[in-house]
């Protein structure tokens, strides 16, 4: 059984000027000790997917469909059910280090908080325990840093620690929204360095969630590209990378600036704009910009697989 | 080479329409769609206005002047039948068109004074925002010096100096109450002023008056705008507590707050006369803070998404 | 034969902070820019990357003496900018411009389209005739790709990316010599900032613009840039040629940087093992002494935590402020 399968997954927003469909009937699954990317652009959905199986959604939205952690479906718990999965076998790490922790509390004291609370654990032992991963994770001089107040610490420092909480109570799944993407490129390294001693240090699945393909394609194993709320591609990392099926993902890669790649040829840009979310075509979302759309894009197209798993949206590739 | 600069659908929303230029929708627009839809500041714009129109045009049709003793009737309750039909005070004056005239006297005040405030506030904030520097530093030391001095005493003084005219007490309490608007505008130029379209601007050569002008002043208005609503009927609920301390207007002419203060003395005898100028000013100012919370909901770009 | 528009010598822009309350304070002195020079020519593209607190920014506004310097000289077409009376600088100011980091807060919200892009040709030439105005900002749009019976709409009607080329309309419609992008591309989708690369590159072509063009991150930086120029706290540490600099760097700061870089390529991103630099960013508050890149150099020699290297040529052409610079081979490729 896969430890989350998420299952026709609709999640849609009220707002004065009508309804916002952020994400439509999307179906993907994550295997124990996996590392799934969920890529795409702003609109594309992938943060909500994730908000929506967390029951973070904001007042405004409402979801459907199904999100079974280990069978249980996330989307049916109420708040203090979920809050027994919710920092105990599913941690979050968020993107933004300044705001995601708070201000006036010792690190130590807010680290500790979520462990405690689940594990039951006396706060000496959730401190040791929260240092010693600190340790596992090459920070230099865990117990000083421990003691210090958010805004002592650099961004890259902060993200780290975020890192650690994530890992503190041992979780089956670890979600990680664009965790590198507030920081310095230097600093982006070391957390991405951190990311993949986390994954030798335990036996979490991780769902990143990432704008940034370079960082992908170092972390995670299978990648599901998201476009307009829909999933356009799914495949293993090798399979998106050399072997791009869909023209979203092609076109992605291609407007990607490579420093290995010669620059005489310019960048490729995918022309036009992502779909307003408010009004959003019939048939194939991708259509108006893509450059191989033909008459049948006008109706929605199928997801079709090939044996090793590779899927795709489209109706290229279907024989006539 | 641009593969999309020779593209010809820019924007496939767009090309379908038509060549002729297409009307945007303006953030105030916006704003006021948004109003629209907050049931609570609706109702009570139409309260309000009903309010007004009965206040001005009301007084007119009814057939008792507001001084006019009737001595038949002293302190009756509401009834139909004595033609006075939210009763009379203890002299008989009938309450209904006292109400109303005083009404007039107490929304007149309201506005007036609030007007004072902005025009004062506003130019003294946007200046002192906007130029920053020891200007700013002296300007807004002036204004917590002046915020100390105890209100009351401030207004007895104008008082016992310049007597109790109805004008006096317009200034006086707009002279304190443009001290907040200062503040609230100068906090708002300050951050305008670090916008980006302000640098913009500047990088483009725009002097400080027209950045002033097309990029500061259009962007206060929505906080200016709240904030006028929101003080109108607090400046109602201190006239009324002059009135009420006997500071307020003098008699024939009476408020809200001079007759809630009559009524008082009367109230186990004949408690109309202090619930009926009660409702009144309650409900004005309760329309005024539905009204005031609902443009600061429908000008707040937070929502938008 | 290239004409040299602007000269930048020696500029340092120091911020004063004082900390500490009635009984004792002491001030830090950021150095936000610190003795930084460099020319450039008409047509050019300079790139400048660095991270966050390396004082681009900065640099950029002081470039279009928006911030007055505390030391040094911006030479434009020979004239030093902060000698100019408040007029005379007021007319410089149709020759450069400026292109903003967050496309959507850059532009005023309540004023139309048409009025932002206008609003430059009102301010220099007041008296033109409306219909004038109205061809030049449909003209400007359309070099920039937006449908010109869009004037009517605001801001928030639009997305980032269009956002963004209104910006550069409104930074166009002067016949500018000289457009400063202070990042303009990071805020925009991957996708949409190719194609806002690609105008940018395309307007240089068309109407030989020098650009330059200041970004964190140095792959879009290559595809746009002669030359590029990379600053950490304050200061110049490499002003390269673009193919030399990303062959082989001459500073170990570029060379993490290029090798910072995330690959899009699953099988290469996994073969790197490089750990990149430890440490932080120091605080600018309390520059290092010496190199200020020393604390975080893995090439670390005594003599750098003493000495200032100063910015100078090497026989390739290209400037470098390191006192190893000859004897390190940082070409990219060879391991170490």
């Amino acid at each position: 059984m896969a430890l989350l399968e998420v299952k026709n997954l609709d999640v849609g927003f009220d707002t004065p000027e009508g309804e916002v469909h952020a994400v439509n009937h999307l179906d993907f699954s994550l295997e124990a000790g996996e590392a799934l990317a969920l890529v795409g652009e702003s609109g594309s959905g992938k943060t909500q997917t994730v908000m929506a199986i967390l029951g973070l959604l904001a007042e405004n939205g409402h979801v459907s469909g199904q999100a079974l952690f280990k069978g249980k479906d996330l989307l049916q718990l109420n708040t203090s059910e979920l809050n027994q999965h919710r920092g105990n076998e599913i941690e979050m790490i968020f993107q933004d280090p300044m705001t995601s922790l708070n201000p006036y509390l010792r690190l130590d004291k807010q680290m500790i908080e979520v462990v405690r609370h689940h594990r039951g654990l006396k706060k000496a032992e959730a401190i040791a325990k929260a240092v010693e991963i600190l340790r596992a994770l090459h920070i230099p001089d865990p117990s000083r840093i421990i003691r210090q107040f958010p805004h002592e610490l650099s961004g890259g420092m902060r993200q780290k620690v975020m890192v650690a909480m994530g890992l503190l109570s041992e979780p089956e799944l670890l979600i990680a929204d664009e965790p590198t993407a507030a920081l310095d490129v230097t600093v982006q390294v070391q957390v991405t360095h951190l990311m993949g001693a986390l994954r030798e240090n335990s036996n979490a699945a991780i769902m990143l969630i990432s704008h940034d393909l370079g960082i992908v394609a170092g972390l995670c194993e299978r990648v599901l590209v998201m476009y307009a709320g829909e999933a356009v591609e799914c495949g293993s990392v090798e399979q998106i990378y050399y072997d791009p099926k869909h023209p979203y993902t092609q076109g992605l890669l291609n407007s990607i600036p490579r420093l290995d790649q010669p620059d005489e040829k310019g960048l490729k840009a995918i022309p036009g704009n992502p779909p307003n979310l408010l009004n959003l075509p019939g048939g194939c979302k991708f259509r108006d910009r893509c450059p191989k759309a033909f008459d049948a894009c006008s109706e929605k197209p199928p997801m079709q697989a090939d044996e090793d798993g590779h899927a795709y949206r489209c109706f290229l590739g279907i024989p006539a | 080479m641009t593969t999309n600069a020779d593209h010809p659908v820019i924007d496939p929303f767009a090309a379908a329409l038509s060549v002729s230029h297409i009307k945007g929708r303006s953030p105030w627009q916006d704003a006021w769609h948004r109003l629209l839809k907050n049931r609570a500041a609706v109702y009570s714009a139409f309260i309000m206005a009903a309010m007004l129109l009965m206040v001005v045009f009301g007084p007119m049709l009814i057939s008792w002047e507001p001084d006019f003793t009737d001595w038949d009737y002293t302190s009756t309750p509401p009834s139909l039948a004595s033609g006075h039909w939210l009763g009379t005070d203890a002299v008989g004056r009938d309450l209904l068109v006292r109400t109303l005239t005083g009404g007039r006297i107490s929304l007149m005040v309201g506005l007036v004074a609030t007007l004072v405030s902005l025009l004062i506030g506003v130019s003294y904030g946007a200046i002192a925002g906007y130029f920053g520097g020891t200007a700013d530093r002296i300007m807004m030391r002036m204004v917590d010096i002046i915020y100390a001095l105890p209100f009351i005493f401030f207004v007895i003084l104008l008082m016992v100096v310049f007597g109790r005219h109805i004008l006096l007490i317009f200034v006086a309490i707009g002279a304190i109450n443009w001290l907040d608007m200062a503040r609230i505008v100068r906090g708002q130029t300050l951050s305008l002023k670090n916008t980006e379209y302000v640098e913009a601007a500047k990088a483009c050569g725009v002097s400080d008056w027209n950045i002033i002008r097309r990029h500061i002043t259009p962007n206060l208005l929505g906080v200016v705008i709240v904030y006028v609503t929101l003080t109108i009927p607090q400046v109602i609920l201190v006239e009324s507590f002059l009135s009420f301390l006997g500071l307020g207007v003098q008699e024939p002419m009476s408020s809200w707050g001079a007759l809630v203060s009559d009524g008082a003395q009367d109230m186990e005898s004949a408690p109309w006369t202090l619930i009926v100028p009660s409702v009144f000013l309650t409900v004005t100012l309760y329309c005024f803070n539905f009204i005031g919370d609902g443009l600061r909901d429908a000008l707040d770009p937070k929502d938008h998404l | 034969m290239t004409d040299r528009i602007m000269r930048v010598q020696d500029l340092s822009v120091h911020f004063k902070l004082r900390e500490g309350g009635l009984l004792r304070s002491k001030t830090h002195t950021i150095k936000a820019v610190d003795g930084v020079s460099f020319d450039l020519d008409a047509g050019e593209t300079l790139g400048i990357v660095g991270e966050s607190g390396c004082g681009k920014s900065t640099l950029a506004r002081a470039l279009l003496a928006l911030i007055k310097p505390n030391r040094g000289r911006v030479l434009w077409l020979g004239e030093d900018l902060n000698k100019l009376d408040e007029e005379a600088l007021r007319k410089k100011r149709q020759d450069m411009q400026i292109v903003f980091q967050d496309p959507l807060a850059a532009l005023n919200p309540r004023l139309t389209v048409r009025a932002i892009i206008a609003e430059p040709l009102w301010t220099f030439f007041p008296k033109i005739a409306r219909v004038q105005v109205d061809e030049r900002v449909r003209g400007v749009m359309k070099m920039v790709g937006l449908l010109p019976n869009q004037v009517n709409r605001y801001p928030h009607e639009f997305s980032a990316g269009q956002c963004q080329r209104i910006g550069i309309a409104r930074a166009l419609i002067l016949n500018p010599k000289l457009i400063i992008c202070d990042e303009p591309v990071s805020a925009l989708d991957v996708s949409i900032q190719a194609q806002i690369v690609n105008l940018l590159k395309d307007l240089q072509k068309k109407l030989n613009l020098s650009l330059v063009f200041i970004a964190h991150d140095l792959s879009v930086v290559k595809h746009i840039s002669d030359r590029v120029m990379v600053m950490y706290l304050g200061r110049a540490m490499e002003l390269s040629r673009r193919d030399h600099l990303y062959k082989k760097p001459l500073h170990p700061y570029t060379n993490a940087l290029i090798k910072a870089v995330p690959v899009p390529d699953p099988k290469l991103a996994r073969a790197a093992i490089d750990r990149g630099l430890t440490g932080d960013m120091p605080s600018p508050l309390d520059s290092p002494s010496g190199c200020v890149f020393h604390s975080r150099c893995p090439f670390l020699i005594k003599r750098c935590q003493l000495e200032v290297p100063a910015l100078r040529r090497m026989e390739s052409g290209d400037w470098v402020a390191c006192h190893r610079a000859e004897e390190l081979d940082l070409t990219i490729g060879k391991s170490g």
